[in-house]
C-alpha cells in the first residue's frame, strides 16, 4: 500500500514536469492568454446560455482592440461557485450574469473588485443593487408562468389561465410543469413568485394545493420546456409551464413554418423580476480589459444586441427593441420581486421546505 | 519469466507510472484538492446519520444493481449471437449497438416520452414517469457495454469447447451453463462494472425520466454544492459514494481475477458459423427484439428530424448551416463534427495508451496491490462530475494561466472516462493467453517486446479494437466533463444538441434533432471504421 502511494507521488511528479513542457506544444491554435508586449485578451466568465451576434464582439476588438475569451462553465449557479471557489486566482477578467438570487452569495465572497461604469447614469437607479458599483447591472428578464394557447383554445378544455390561482384550480389538474426550485434557477424564481404573492405563511399551503392539483417537477428548463410543454418540442403533454416573459418573442423568431403570432402567453401576474449583473473580478489580470468589457456591456450596441440574442431586456434608457420583442415579450412595469439579501437570507430555508412539500 | 534487464525494470516500472500518475494528475489530484478544501468529519456524519440521504443512497444502489442486471440480461443474448453466429450486417449491428450510448440523455429522453405519451405507439403500456422507465433507458443506454465486451471476448473463445462437452453428452444448456458461463465470467464482471458505475452515477436519466423524488447520489451532490453552495455536505456524499463505488469494484475485481483462466483463443471469423435450422429462428428473434428496442426511439428521432410541421422535409438540416453565422452561441453543424472528431481521435490514442499499459500490469500481476490500482483506475467512472469539476479548478490553480481552460483538456477528460472501457475489454482477453505460449516464444529466443508483438498483441487485438470503438464513443457523447472544461469556441455535437435545446421554438428543437441524426450517423461510421481494422493471425475482426 505504502509503495502505491510513494509510486504515485512520484508519477505525479514525473507526469508534471512532462506535462509542463509538452501543453504549451499541445495548444499552439490558442490564443496565449498574456504576451510579454500587452494584454491582447479579456476573458469573460459567464453562464452557458449568454450569446452575442459576432459581429457586435468584433466591434469591441475593433474599438479596445481586446480579443474576447468566453469562459462558460456551465448554468448561472456554477459560474458563481467556480469564481468563488477561484476568488484568489480567477479563471477570467470579468464576470457577467450573476443575477439577483446569486448576487449577495457573490458580493460576500468578494469576488468583484469596484468599477464604476461609464453609460451607468444611463440606467435607472432602482436596479442598481450596489452602492458601491461592484456590480454593473445589464439585463432584466422575468419568469413568469407561460401557457400554450392553441391547446385552451379546443373546444371542451377551461379557458387560458390567468393567475396563480388558476394552477390550483381542479380545472387545470395535472396540466401544469414546473422546474425544481433546488436545481433550475426558474424554479427557484417561481418559488419566490410564489412567497411573494401568497405572503410568508400561505405559499406553503400554496405548493401543497399544486400537489395535489397534480403539477410535475422537472429538473431543468429544457426538460420542462422541451420534453413536457406542449408549445415546446413536440412530445409534451402539458399545456402550463413555468418559463420567461419573453418566451413569446422567441417563439414567434423561431417558428417553423413561420407564424405572425405566438402559440405561447404569459400570465403576467405571475412574472417575478430579475436582474443580471456583470463586473471586474478581483485578481484580473486584465482589469483595463475587464473595465473596458463592462463598459461595453452598457453601450446601445451591445444592449440593442441582447433582446434576440439572450431575449432579456436592455437596461439602459432609450435603448430601440426589435419590433418583434416589443410586440410580443412581456415585461410588467412592476413585477414580483425580493431583495437580494433577503434571498440569500432564506434561500436556503425555502428550498428545504419547499423540497420537503414537494418532491419527497 | 522474462530476463530482468534494467531496460526491461524501466519499462515495466512506466508501465504502472505512466497510467497511475495520468490519473493522478488529472483525477485524484483534483479530488483530493477539493477534499481538503470541503471534507470535514463534522458533514460525513451528518450525512450518514440524514434519513433523506440515506433514502437517497439506498435508492442509488439498488437502482443501480437492478439496472445492471437487466441490462445484462437484455445484452448477453445479443453479445451470443454477435459472437457465435455469421449474419449479413453483423458488422454495423454491432457499430449499431453503441449509437444509444452515445447521445444525449435529453434527447433520448424526448424519444422515450413521444413512445409512451397518449397517442404514441406504446401507450398501451400506460407508463408513467417514474422507476420503470428509469430502468429501461439505463438498459437502452448502456446495451452496448454487455454486446460489445461480453461479445469482444465471446467471439474468441474456442467453440470446440463446447462442442466437446455436447459431443459427451450434455444438453445444449448444460453445456452452455458449465462450460461457457465459466469461460466468460470475467467478461460479463467487467460488462457489469461498468454498467454499475455509469447507473450508480446517473444524472441525467434519473432527472428526466424519474420524478424528481426519485434522486440519485449524483443529483444530490449537484444539488448540494451548486443550488446550495454547501461543499462540505457535497464533499461527504461525494466520499460516500466513492466507497460504495470501491466496495463494488474490488467485488467484481475479485470475480475477473479469481475465474479467469488461460485458455486458447480463436479468432473471431474461425469460431461464428452461418446459422442453421432453427438456431435462425433463435438467431433471427434476439436480433430482431434488440433491434426494436434500441431502434424504436432511433427511429422516431430520425422521423422527426426529417420533418417541419406535419411535412416532410430537409429543413432542420439546412437551418442548421445558415444559423451559425450570427451568434457566438451558434456553430456550424461541421465545425462541431470536426471538434469531435479531433477530441475523440486524441482521447483515443491517449485512452489506448494510457489503458493498454495498465491491462498488461493488471493481468500479468494478480493481487492486492495491482487490483488496488484497477479500482483506482475505474474510478472516474463511478465519482461526481461536478465534485471533480470543482477539484480542477482548485487543483490547477496555480498551473500556467489558461491550462484550466485549455481546449486540450476536454480529449484529456474524455480519455480519463475512457480508460476504465479499455481495461475491461483488454484485461480478460489477456489473462486468457496461456502463459506457456509466451515461455514458448521466450524460449525460441524472442525478446519481451518481440513476444509482446508475436504472442499477446495478436491475441489480444480484438479486444483493443472493441476498446478503441468505444473510446471513440465514449467521446463522441461525452457531455459533463466537456461542459465544466467547456471552451465555448471549441463545442462538440452534444454541446451543440444542448444549446439548441436551451431555446424555444420549433427551429431550435429542429435543430437539435438534427444534430442528434448527424451524431448517430457519425458515431456509426466511426465505430464501424475502427472495426475494420484487419489485424494479421486473427484476420478481420
Amino acid at each position: 500500500m505504502k509503495r502505491v502511494l510513494i509510486l504515485t507521488i512520484a508519477a505525479v511528479t514525473l507526469a508534471a514536469a512532462c506535462g509542463s513542457s509538452s501543453k504549451p506544444a499541445a495548444k499552439p491554435e490558442t490564443s496565449p492568454t498574456t504576451t510579454p508586449a500587452r494584454i491582447t485578451t479579456v476573458r469573460l466568465l459567464t453562464h452557458s446560455s449568454f450569446a452575442v451576434s459576432k459581429a457586435v464582439l468584433a466591434d469591441f476588438t475593433k474599438q479596445t482592440g481586446y480579443k474576447v475569451k468566453l469562459v462558460q462553465p456551465g448554468d448561472a449557479g456554477l459560474v458563481v461557485n467556480e469564481a468563488i471557489l477561484r476568488k484568489d486566482n480567477p479563471v477570467a477578467d470579468a464576470m457577467f450574469g450573476v443575477d439577483t438570487t446569486f448576487l449577495t452569495r457573490a458580493l460576500d465572497a468578494g469576488i468583484f473588485d469596484a468599477y464604476e461604469a461609464h453609460g451607468l447614469e444611463t440606467v435607472p437607479a432602482s436596479l442598481q443593487a450596489d452602492a458601491q458599483h461592484r456590480v454593473t447591472p445589464i439585463d432584466r428578464s422575468s419568469v413568469c408562468v407561460d401557457f400554450d394557447k392553441s391547446w385552451f383554445d379546443h373546444n371542451g378544455r377551461p379557458p387560458a389561465p390567468a393567475s396563480l390561482d388558476d394552477l390550483v384550480d381542479p380545472r387545470y389538474k395535472n396540466l401544469t410543469v414546473v422546474e425544481n426550485a433546488s436545481t433550475s434557477s426558474p424554479g427557484l424564481a417561481f418559488l419566490m413568485a410564489t412567497v411573494v404573492a401568497k405572503g410568508d405563511g400561505g405559499w406553503a399551503a400554496y405548493w401543497r394545493a399544486l400537489r395535489k392539483n397534480g403539477v410535475r417537477v422537472d429538473d431543468d428548463w429544457t426538460a420542462a420546456y422541451q420534453t413536457d410543454f406542449t408549445a415546446g418540442g413536440a412530445s409534451g403533454d402539458r399545456p402550463i409551464v413555468v418559463s420567461y416573459g419573453s418566451d413569446p418573442a422567441a417563439d414567434v423568431v423561431y417558428s417553423d413554418p413561420h407564424r405572425a403570432t405566438p402559440k405561447v402567453g404569459v400570465i403576467a401576474s405571475t412574472c417575478f423580476g430579475q436582474t443580471e449583473f456583470a463586473g471586474v473580478l478581483h485578481g484580473a489580470h486584465n482589469v483595463a480589459g475587464a473595465r473596458a468589457l463592462v463598459d461595453f456591456l452598457l453601450t446601445r450596441r451591445f444592449q440593442e444586441d441582447m433582446p434576440l440574442q439572450m431575449y432579456v431586456n436592455p437596461v439602459v434608457r432609450g435603448a430601440t427593441l426589435p419590433a418583434v420583442f416589443t410586440k410580443w415579450a412581456v415585461d410588467p412595469a412592476h413585477p414580483l420581486s425580493i431583495d437580494p439579501a433577503t434571498i440569500s437570507a432564506k434561500r436556503s430555508d425555502w428550498i428545504k421546505e419547499w423540497t420537503n412539500l414537494v418532491v419527497r | 519469466m522474462t530476463r530482468r534487464t534494467p531496460l526491461g525494470r524501466a519499462a515495466r516500472c512506466a508501465r504502472v507510472a505512466i497510467p497511475v500518475g495520468f490519473l493522478a494528475l488529472f483525477f485524484a489530484w483534483p479530488l483530493g484538492a477539493i477534499f481538503a478544501r470541503s471534507l470535514r468529519a463534522g458533514a460525513l456524519v451528518d450525512v450518514v446519520t440524514d434519513p433523506v440521504l440515506r433514502r437517497v443512497a439506498w435508492f442509488t444502489l439498488w437502482q443501480a444493481v437492478v439496472s445492471t442486471a437487466l441490462t445484462l440480461a437484455v445484452g448477453l443474448p445479443a453479445a451470443y449471437v454477435v459472437a457465435r453466429y455469421d449474419f449479413p450486417g453483423r458488422r454495423a449491428f454491432r457499430a449499431f449497438v453503441t449509437v444509444p450510448f452515445v447521445l444525449p440523455t435529453v434527447v433520448v429522453a424526448t424519444a422515450f416520452l413521444a413512445l409512451l405519451r397518449p397517442g404514441g405507439p406504446l401507450e398501451f403500456l400506460h407508463w408513467q414517469r417514474g422507476i420503470a422507465p428509469m430502468l429501461v433507458a439505463h438498459v437502452f443506454f448502456n446495451v452496448a457495454v454487455v454486446v460489445r465486451t461480453v461479445g469482444g471476448f465471446w467471439a474468441n473463445l474456442d467453440p470446440r469447447r463446447e462442442e466437446a462437452a455436447r459431443m459427451l453428452g450434455a444438453s445444449r444448456f448444460r453445456a452452455f451453463r458449465h462450460v461457457t458461463v465459466p469461460l466468460l465470467a470475467p467478461a460479463i464482471a467487467a460488462a457489469a462494472s461498468i454498467v454499475f458505475l455509469f447507473t450508480f452515477t446517473s444524472f441525467g436519466v434519473a432527472l428526466l425520466l424519474a420524478d424528481p423524488a426519485h434522486a440519485t447520489l449524483e443529483v444530490e451532490i449537484y444539488r448540494q454544492a451548486v443550488e446550495l453552495f454547501d461543499l462540505r455536505t457535497a464533499a461527504a456524499l461525494a466520499l460516500l459514494q466513492i466507497v460504495a463505488v470501491l466496495a463494488v469494484l474490488f467485488a467484481l475485481a475479485r470475480v475477473q481475477e479469481r475465474r479467469a483462466v488461460a485458455q486458447r483463443l480463436v479468432g473471431a471469423a474461425d469460431s461464428a458459423r452461418r446459422p442453421r435450422g432453427r438456431e435462425r429462428f433463435v438467431v433471427g428473434a434476439i436480433l430482431g427484439v434488440t433491434t426494436l428496442f434500441l431502434g424504436g426511439p432511433l427511429a422516431v428521432l430520425v422521423w422527426r428530424s426529417l420533418h417541419v410541421g406535419a411535412h416532410w422535409s430537409l429543413g432542420s438540416f439546412r437551418a442548421l448551416g445558415s444559423s451559425a453565422s450570427a451568434s457566438t452561441l451558434f456553430v456550424s453543424p461541421w465545425a462541431a463534427v470536426r471538434n469531435s472528431v479531433e477530441f475523440a481521435a486524441i482521447a483515443t490514442a491517449i485512452a489506448l495508451v494510457v489503458g493498454g499499459m495498465a491491462s498488461v500490469v493488471i493481468a500479468a500481476r494478480p493481487g492486492r496491490a495491482t487490483r488496488t490500482m484497477d479500482a483506482f483506475l475505474m474510478l472516474p467512472l463511478g465519482t461526481s462530475a461536478v465534485t471533480v469539476g470543482f477539484g480542477f479548478l482548485l487543483a490547477f490553480e496555480h498551473a500556467p494561466s489558461g491550462l484550466a481552460t485549455s481546449p486540450f483538456l476536454v480529449p484529456i477528460a474524455h480519455a480519463v472516462v475512457a480508460v476504465p472501457f479499455v481495461i475491461r475489454a483488454v484485461v480478460p482477453a489477456l489473462r486468457s493467453i496461456d502463459p506457456r505460449l509466451r515461455d514458448a516464444a521466450t524460449m525460441l529466443g524472442a525478446a519481451p517486446r518481440r513476444v509482446w508483438r508475436e504472442v499477446d498483441l495478436p491475441i489480444t487485438a480484438r479486444a483493443f479494437a472493441v476498446a478503441a470503438g468505444f473510446c471513440a464513443a465514449v467521446s463522441l457523447g461525452e457531455f459533463g466533463a466537456t461542459l465544466f472544461i467547456a471552451r465555448p469556441d471549441w463545442p462538440t455535437v452534444p454541446i451543440a444538441i444542448q444549446r439548441f435545446l436551451a431555446r424555444p421554438g420549433e427551429i431550435n428543437v429542429d435543430q437539435a434533432l438534427a444534430m442528434s441524426v448527424i451524431l448517430m450517423l457519425l458515431t456509426v461510421v466511426v465505430v464501424f471504421a475502427i472495426e475494420r481494422v484487419r489485424v494479421r493471425d486473427l484476420g478481420e475482426l
